[in-house]
């Protein structure tokens, strides 16, 4: 039975004051809040188990690496993976992304295309620019619809042999809109290119199975799946990550090291040179488990509740403009009110304890194609609740008076 | 010609007739809308200032060794900020300028209402006013 009110009990940070006022959080589509359950994961870890993982002969490092390991099996078992060595923890999907670029400079040349989408955040555009700086290749971009969804004729026209790689998100941070990642990927790989999704605002919201979609890499970040900050994953299949160079050199990603060769070790220990994250990977695994204990289907239910709801409400205030308003979106409004600056909008509702996003979002791309200074975001998560969506709905009416 | 002190001690007490933090934001609201037509010349990129969220252009003259300064915003708490800011420091010499301890901003509460993201384009802002202060005071 999903009963948000118990739910948010699990949320400590929920029951804070701003100026007096109860906080509003709706920016989760920066970052989720942590349940009660991952923040003592974390203390835990830090009193009974700290110790640093897969070298020492000692029982707090067996401690901690049993339960670094099987966070690892947490992740892979709900992202569908087939094997756990096809996870890489990292410190997130920007850092999951990087790892992939700089390991494909060395397999692209001046005559190849990559293509990305106009909708992707920085963090999947920069990497891919700086790859085609020092390789030559030529980065292609799928444009998007007025309704913020992907333009895929466009897409279809732009797949041609010289196509190595194709990066999407599986949904816009800016805009919310899912993008039909299984159809994207299957003409991809009829074309005889690799695909990496960009997980970081999908994950959170949709049950993904990296098996069933047949993706080649995922990248994914802890924090917007209720986990703590500086974690995340890469997936990628077997061989594709066997063949990919490593990343950083140091220690934990070796076999043997002499000073005329170094022999790599084995996945996933490749791409994880230098001690992790240890805790942040512990709570991460937790997070998983929580997140589950509430159930996906329950959380996608209550999230389209809460984004109807605001959709409605939204558009009865005079002089809205919601960005990116189809039907295939989560939990995400990107909206602007009038003529006002969204920065203004978002100050004032801060004052009123409601946090949301105001800018561009990493996003400059789409709001180019809007022609938009920025938009104002407001993203719910499961343990928000209708009555918080009056509240800042009301707020954004007395904000709007304010500025006339 | 008032000091620079002595315009923010004027700003200190009017904001002190203020009851709670909305009645501040209109007043900055007001004091924005009511700002000077800025030159559309001077939209240039060279004067934007960077560190906002919002678009800041300004730009400053300098005549009979006193500096003044015309600002604009695309957003109106913004623009509100910058009109007490050239209030403070445009018809002022370059010296005085430079030597100005900036007390109003914390002592009208506006710190603790403003993010950090705010905060630190209103830093950029004055930093920007000094640097060109001492442009023109090692230009004389």
């Amino acid at each position: 039975m999903f009963d948000v009110y118990k739910i948010r009990e699990d949320f400590p940070i929920l029951s804070r004051k701003i100026n007096d006022t109860d906080l509003v959080y709706f920016d989760n589509a920066a970052t989720s809040q942590t349940p009660i359950q991952v923040i003592d994961a974390i203390a835990n870890y830090y009193k009974n188990h700290n110790s640093n993982i897969h070298r020492g002969l000692h029982s707090l490092s067996a401690d901690a690496t049993t339960q670094y390991e099987q966070s690892r099996t947490k992740v892979r078992e709900h992202f569908g993976a087939s094997s756990n060595h096809e996870i890489i923890f990292t410190s997130g999907t920007t850092h999951g992304i990087n790892i992939v670029s700089s390991g494909l400079q060395s397999s692209l040349t001046k005559s190849d295309e990559i293509i990305i989408s106009a909708m992707e955040h920085h963090s999947n555009i920069v990497p891919w620019q700086m790859l085609c700086d020092k390789t030559g290749a030529k980065l292609k971009v799928i444009p998007i619809n007025n309704d913020g969804t992907l333009n895929l004729d466009e897409y279809k026209s732009l797949l041609n042999p010289n196509v190595k790689f194709v990066f999407v998100n599986h949904v816009s941070n800016t805009l919310g809109t899912i993008n039909p990642i299984e159809y994207i990927i299957e003409l991809a790989h009829k074309n005889k290119s690799q695909v990496l999704v960009d997980g970081a605002q999908g994950a959170a919201h949709i049950k993904t199975n990296l098996m069933d979609l047949n993706v080649d890499y995922y990248v994914a970040s802890a924090h917007k799946l209720c986990g703590p900050t500086g974690v995340g994953f890469l997936y990628g299949k077997s061989k594709l990550l066997e063949s990919l160079p490593a990343y950083q050199g140091g220690g934990e990603m070796i076999s043997t090291v002499t000073f005329d060769k170094t022999e790599y070790a084995e996945l996933p220990h490749k791409f994880e040179a230098g001690t992790p994250n240890i805790a942040g990977v512990i709570g991460f695994g937790v997070a998983l488990d929580y997140m589950n204990s509430i159930g996906f289907e329950n959380i996608e239910n209550h999230e389209r509740e809460l984004l109807d709801y605001a959709t409605e409400n939204l558009k009865k205030i005079d002089g809205i403009k919601i960005y990116g308003d189809n039907n295939q979106k989560i939990s995400v409004i990107s909206f602007n009110l009038a003529k006002h600056h969204p920065s203004d909008i978002g100050s004032i509702l801060d004052q009123f304890g409601v946090a949301v996003r105001t800018g561009q979002h990493c996003t400059q791309p789409i709001m180019d194609f809007y022609k938009i200074p920025g938009t104002i975001r407001a993203s719910f998560s499961f343990y928000n609740t209708k009555s918080e969506i009056d509240l800042f709905i009301d707020a954004l009416k007395k904000a709007s008076k304010m500025l006339g | 010609m008032q000091t620079i002190q002595e315009i923010q001690n004027d700003i200190i007490d009017e904001f002190n007739f203020f009851e709670d933090w909305s009645e501040k934001y209109q007043y900055l609201i007001d004091l924005g809308k009511n700002l000077p037509e800025f030159d559309n010349e001077l939209r240039l990129d060279s004067n934007l200032i960077r560190g906002c969220q919002s678009k800041v252009w300004l730009s400053s003259s300098f005549n009979n060794n006193i500096v003044m300064f015309e600002a604009d915003s695309d957003a109106i708490i913004s623009k509100g900020i910058i009109s007490l800011l050239i209030r403070v420091f445009s018809g002022q010499n370059p010296e005085e300028i430079l030597a100005a301890k900036i007390d109003f901003i914390d002592k009208i509460g506006l710190n603790t209402h403003l993010s950090q993201t705010r905060a630190n384009g209103l830093l950029a802002m004055i930093k920007q006013i000094k640097i060109y202060a001492l442009a023109y005071q090692s230009k004389k």
